[in-house]
């Protein structure tokens, strides 16, 4: 064994582009079974009629992507894309300053880190449950406010819009928070210091110095956030109820209950291509945007 | 040479009794100085010393402890001003340039923060790029990414003179570049301390880059000024025993005053013999005293030859050392440490020293180039 290991090596060692290769091909196996196939087989379900119990049945329309254009499901589409996008601005304003704070956190910084990541230890589906009894008329929230003397009547909270934006910012905070970190964590001291003694006052310092050389954590931040919100269901389900259907819920629906595989694969190949528009518009825009090219 | 109207008589720059504190370790002990405007100033001293903290005390990074002294920048007390609201001007060790500015807008940076106006700006950074001697044409568009470690250091240096600061610090700029280039910079830095009138406040561990660009300097030890001079009084008069041995090298030699004898006194070595010493302060009878004695200073001769009227212990030669210009010739003596002469590189292929390792050899010196230190 050891000597078809060695003579493998020893093949491998003149070759960089084939120890590249073989490098490469597991992982990129893995991808072409489980992520390519599947996704070139919904794209052919999007366009084949729909089987009664399910499933297609031979043939060959556009009829699935011609009915999403209904204002019914152009609404969820909205819908989806004012709260994905409200949920990375929220996330944003908000894990801007704690990425900040830890990177600057000094001998907390490891366990400020490891709070943000310790809510990943508990399932995503248990920890959205518990909003409910936080948020229900009956819950945690509005007792308190009862108990105080605050508010005479519980505030309904659940099932609004409110209930879903606070969990998809709560779901996923960490994410911006992370690679924002990362990239204020290796900004180098001395610039901030360089900045300071050539006259910029603090806000100019952040303006001028600070965010410029963080946007590559606010974009990957924005990216993390923006995209999986945009696909998410499971938030809106127990906290929006019907009302507050995303897309996500849609293409769910489809598959499950209604039992429409065709049209549930057809939403998801619009929402795939406006992700990709959204995403390619966004990355044109920072380029331009820091104003700080020479 | 255009003086700006801040220009005032008095020192540029005064410490008195500063104190900086970190955590129970006193990085700045005490320390007072006044700095002349035009002056280069350096802070000379091993990592540690507190040279760097005192420049950042000067910067306005660092704020002096409650009771601490007072830092006066131009007559002014600045002790609680931010640097933003300091006039001075700096260059970092890391030269910290902005990565994602090109040259133009990193040396445009403090003029813009500055509120110059923008006619203006475009002249200045071509004129301030230009002394610094970077093509403006070549470099302005590029990317700090995109320069050597020479060129970094020089836009740094651009950044820092095109706001025609009264004051320029400077945090060891030249130590991360190569020796030819440094020894370069390092009289253009002198120059432009001439040309321009900016005083010039320099920190470094590199004693012979203090010796070459000062006027004066500061020999930090132990968070306190250990002593303050020219290069020549700092090299040829040092004070203490770790001055003497960080600046340029020394041999030490201790005894005890015996006797006053025509203005000089003659002194009892410890491990055996007798030197002279010149008269001295800090020298009175019975008093335990040590001394130090430049190699240069020094010559090597049989041990029946010393010529009359000069100091002279016995040892052994234990090495030879060849060093180019010079020769060190290594001789151990009793009751001292080893004893290093400096002797003059005639050729060794023509002239060749008459000395080899095991000869006996007498080390001589002339009693005026005794330095006689104050702590012993």
């Amino acid at each position: 064994m050891a000597s078809l290991r060695e003579r493998i090596l020893a093949w491998l060692h003149p070759r960089p582009q084939a120890r590249a290769w073989a490098l490469l091909a597991p992982g990129t196996l893995w991808l072409i079974l489980f992520f390519l196939v599947p996704i070139l087989i919904m794209f052919a379900y999007s366009m084949m009629p729909r089987g009664i119990y399910g499933g297609v049945e031979p043939g060959f329309t556009l009829e699935h992507y011609r009915r999403f254009f209904d204002p019914l499901y152009l609404d969820i589409l909205r819908r989806t894309f004012v709260w994905s996008i409200a949920c990375t601005l929220i996330c944003l304003v908000l894990g801007f300053p704690v990425a900040y704070a830890i990177a600057r956190g000094g001998k907390w910084k490891n366990l400020l880190l490891f709070l943000v990541v310790l809510p990943f230890w508990t399932s995503f589906l248990v920890r959205t449950f518990a909003m409910i009894f936080l948020l229900r008329d009956t819950g945690l929230i509005n007792n308190w406010l009862l108990r105080l003397g605050l508010i005479e009547n519980p505030i309904t909270m659940l099932y609004t819009p409110f209930a879903v934006m606070a969990g998809l910012v709560y779901g996923f905070l960490p994410f911006m928070i992370l690679p924002i970190y990362a990239s204020l964590e290796k900004l180098d001291l001395s610039l901030l210091e360089a900045a300071e003694v050539l006259g910029a006052r603090p806000a100019e310092r952040f303006r001028r110095v600070t965010l410029p050389l963080s946007m590559p954590g606010v974009v990957a931040g924005c990216l993390l956030v923006f995209i999986p919100a945009l696909g998410s269901f499971l938030t809106a389900d127990l906290l929006g109820g019907a009302k507050q259907m995303m897309i996500g819920n849609l293409v769910q629906n489809q598959f499950s209950a209604a039992r429409n595989w065709p049209f549930g694969s057809a939403a998801s190949f619009i929402v795939m291509a406006l992700v990709l528009v959204a995403v390619m518009l966004y990355l044109r825009v920072k380029d331009k945007a820091p104003g700080e090219a020479a | 040479m255009v003086v700006s109207p801040s220009s005032t008589t008095g020192p540029v720059v005064q410490l008195s009794r500063v104190s900086k504190t970190f955590g129970d370790v006193k990085a700045v002990n005490d320390v007072s100085f006044e700095i002349q405007r035009g002056e280069f100033f350096s802070m000379l001293g091993p990592s540690g010393c507190g040279k760097t903290t005192t420049l950042r005390l000067l910067a306005g990074f660092e704020q002096p402890d409650e009771d601490g002294g007072e830092v006066k920048l131009l007559g002014e007390v600045v002790n609680k001003k931010r640097p933003y609201e300091r006039k001075i001007a700096m260059v970092f060790q890391s030269y910290a340039l902005f990565p994602h500015l090109s040259v133009q807008r990193n040396v445009a940076f403090g003029l813009e923060q500055r509120k110059t106006p923008k006619a203006e700006i475009g002249d200045r950074v071509r004129r301030a790029l230009e002394m610094v001697r970077l093509k403006p044409d070549t470099f302005a568009k590029r990317m700090p990414g995109q320069l050597s470690g020479g060129q970094r250091q020089r836009v740094a240096l651009a950044r820092a003179l095109v706001l025609e600061p009264d004051i320029l610090l400077l945090d060891e700029p030249l130590g991360a570049i190569d020796l030819k280039l440094r020894k370069e910079m390092q009289l253009e830095l002198k120059s432009l301390n001439k040309q321009l009138g900016t005083t010039f406040v320099y920190v470094t561990h590199d004693q012979e880059e203090a010796l070459t660009m000062s006027d004066r300097i500061a020999v930090m030890d132990n968070a306190r000024v250990a002593q303050l001079g020219t290069p020549a009084e700092i090299y040829e008069n040092p004070r203490t025993a770790f001055v003497a041995k960080f600046i340029g090298e020394s041999n030490f030699f201790d005894g005890t005053a015996e006797r006053r004898n025509g203005g000089r006194w003659e002194v009892l070595r410890n491990g055996g013999g007798r030197f002279v010493v010149p008269d001295h302060p800090a020298v009175s009878e019975g008093k335990p005293l040590r001394i130090a004695v430049r190699p240069e200073w020094m010559d090597v001769w049989r041990p029946d030859g010393v010529p009359a009227g000069e100091n002279a212990v016995g040892g052994t030669i234990r090495d030879v050392i060849y060093l180019g210009e010079t020769m060190h010739v290594i001789v151990t003596v009793p009751g001292c440490e080893d004893v290093t002469v400096a002797v003059r590189n005639e050729g060794q292929l023509i002239k060749p020293l008459p000395w080899k390792r095991g000869d006996q050899a007498a080390v001589a010196w002339l009693p005026e180039d005794c330095q006689i230190l104050e702590e012993v």
